[in-house]
């Protein structure tokens, strides 16, 4: 079951997207979102949607896989749609007892899971496409500027590059321990709120456990490498922007610019 | 007992990654059988188990329990986990309450047990495996690795499995906590009459204690037979990455050279006295030829034998040792 969870890992294979530098995928990555919260209409969604499906088709990761990991966050999904659709005033258009649903409600409802979704599948594109190394290295050099300022670029990269790189590790680890309570009898299934909280203590713990010894083994091996920070580091494959990555900058700038001029003023 | 039929299971079904973990298994452990499971890392040997137990479901196919099939409505997967008990590898990982008491009593608890009686398992559990009282109430986490992973079991045992599986319980173990906790199965398993399947790669490891050898290569179950049956197809266990125990190899390299050796043989002593025997035999033969300045048997193995591990195994008194000795 946890094996599900597809949000924000890597899916191997070989593709455009997956070649393109891994800074422009940031930065589309963000510009999409940006975009997303810019436009406004129906038309505006439309354009994006099919831009995200274009991106979806060149990257080569199956739908299926990707919709996978939408499954974690149906409950939020579902919570957002609901609010809106019956807390919001406006005109009715129908009503049972207290319960009301109006057209801007409905409109709010739609545009609020619409966005959710994209969001979610456009940043786990990113992640689909770019291995946590890739993306630590563009956001290192994207970010350089910010040193000037004092930001310890390097550090916060290496931080958030290990970070991802332990999501599918502490993934498979929690999935091994549940099994091995499981075994014993565990059920992280059944039971009330109260009961469901202690059942996770089996798997927190020796989860915590584990996360411990893992950080320490690599605190070690980085210090026997003589890992000392960004100082001086060099890279064996530095970021240089190819014909296809200027390419690629052109389509996204292309892409706000019609979508935020058609989904704001249309 | 418990049977296998047809037994599939893919990971990641429908992407590009799926894979075939199992291909059509077809098991029978009987009552009281105490079974290797033997495969090289990545072929199968941990999915299989964890199907016995319920832990993964097979994509197809049937496990029946004591002719029970356990994917019928209402087979309870409690119970099944409960008569299957399944130690996973470094069961250690798995330990988390604050003492190791109460730590072996969450298996009887989650199966429904009162505190005290859970704790009356768990103290027979612990004293299966060797743990007296006064470790009751320490913390898990300050045993000695060896320790740990006997408490480990004893949270399996607790719960009075009559199946008892264990995944590669002596991974990570140096030599003489190997031989512990191989030692400890084996005892287990005679106190207790359970039916017993030890995964290992290791041939060596199992190849005196188990009474049958399952061996998996890429999902499929390529032998399964008695030991020594298995260790017979030694060439063929070396191609997908196994090997039968140093003995089998000597054994059958001796019957080669044309000595009349037992190769059914497993253990070392066993074998030691088979080839002093043997050598015994063959001199009384052939005595005289070596009268006549050839070389007889004995010196010629020994001879290749110095070749191979150098000087330390100079012969000190002229080649008249018995092999016994050598050995």
């Amino acid at each position: 079951m946890i094996r599900d969870i597809t949000l924000g890992q890597y899916y191997q294979t070989d593709s455009v997207i997956h070649r393109l530098d891994p800074r422009v995928k940031l930065a589309g990555t963000v510009l999409f979102l940006v975009d997303l919260f810019l436009i406004n209409n129906v038309w505006g969604y439309l354009i994006a949607t099919l831009a995200l499906a274009e991106v979806i088709h060149l990257s080569r990761v199956p739908f299926r896989y990707i919709i996978r990991g939408l499954k974690s966050i149906i409950l939020l999904l579902m919570i957002t749609v609901i609010f809106n659709l019956f807390l919001t005033d406006g005109n009715i258009i129908f009503q049972i007892g207290f319960i009301k649903v109006t057209w801007e409600g409905l409109r709010t409802a739609v545009f609020m899971g619409w966005r959710l979704v994209m969001l979610i599948i456009g940043t786990s594109m990113m992640t689909f496409t770019t291995t946590p190394n890739q993306l630590t290295d563009g956001m290192e050099k994207g970010l350089r500027p910010l040193k000037y300022l004092k930001v310890p670029v390097h550090e916060v990269a290496m931080m958030m590059s290990i970070a991802l790189r332990f999501i599918p590790i502490l993934l498979e680890e929690t999935d091994k321990i549940m099994k091995a309570q499981q075994a014993r009898g565990a059920d992280f299934e059944g039971g009330n709120l109260l009961d469901k909280a202690k059942a996770l203590v089996p798997l927190l713990v020796p989860l915590f456990i584990s996360a411990f010894r893992r950080a320490n083994d690599l605190a070690l091996a980085m210090e026997a490498r003589c890992y000392r920070g960004g100082e001086g580091r060099t890279k064996m494959n530095p970021l240089i922007y190819n014909r296809t990555d200027k390419t690629a900058y052109l389509l996204i700038f292309a892409f706000m610019a019609v979508d935020i001029f058609i989904g704001r003023f249309f | 007992m418990l049977k296998l039929e047809h037994v599939n299971y893919e990971y990641g079904q429908g992407t590009e990654l799926a894979v075939h973990a199992l291909k059509d298994i077809n098991l029978e452990i009987r009552d009281g059988e105490f079974i290797g499971l033997i495969g090289h890392t990545g072929s199968g040997k941990s999915t299989l188990v964890q199907h016995m137990n319920g832990l993964i479901r097979a994509t197809s196919g049937t496990i029946y329990l004591d002719g029970e099939n356990i994917y019928a409505d209402g087979f309870s997967m409690k119970e099944l986990r409960r008569r299957v008990g399944l130690v996973f590898q470094y069961p250690e990982h798995q330990l988390f309450e604050v003492d190791v008491l109460s730590d072996v009593c969450f298996g009887p608890k989650n199966m429904g047990l009162s505190a005290e009686e859970a704790e009356k398992e768990a103290k027979e559990a612990l004293t299966l495996v060797g743990l007296g009282e006064e470790y009751y109430k320490r913390s898990p986490f300050e045993l000695s690795g060896g320790q740990k992973r006997r408490a480990a079991i004893a949270g399996v045992l607790a719960m009075k499995p009559g199946v008892l599986i264990l995944d590669e319980p002596t991974a990570g173990l140096d030599p003489q906590g190997r031989e512990e906790i191989l030692n400890l199965v084996a005892s287990l398993r005679e106190k207790t009459g359970m039916t017993v399947v030890l995964i290992s790669h290791s041939m060596e490891d199992v190849a005196q204690y188990v009474s049958r050898i399952v061996v998996m290569n890429q999902g499929q179950i390529v032998y399964d037979g008695k030991p020594q049956e298995v260790f017979g197809h030694y060439e063929e266990l070396e191609k997908i990455g196994l090997a039968a125990p140093q003995v089998t190899y000597a054994l059958y390299g001796l019957k080669k050279m044309g000595l009349d050796v037992d190769t059914d043989i497993i253990t070392l002593e066993a074998a030691a006295d088979n080839i002093a025997a043997a050598l015994g035999k063959y001199e009384a033969v052939s005595g005289e030829a070596g009268m006549n300045g050839e070389s007889t048997m004995p010196e010629k193995i020994m001879r290749k034998k110095d070749g191979m591990t150098g000087k330390e195994n100079e012969s000190k008194d002229g080649g008249t040792m018995t092999g016994k000795d050598r050995l």
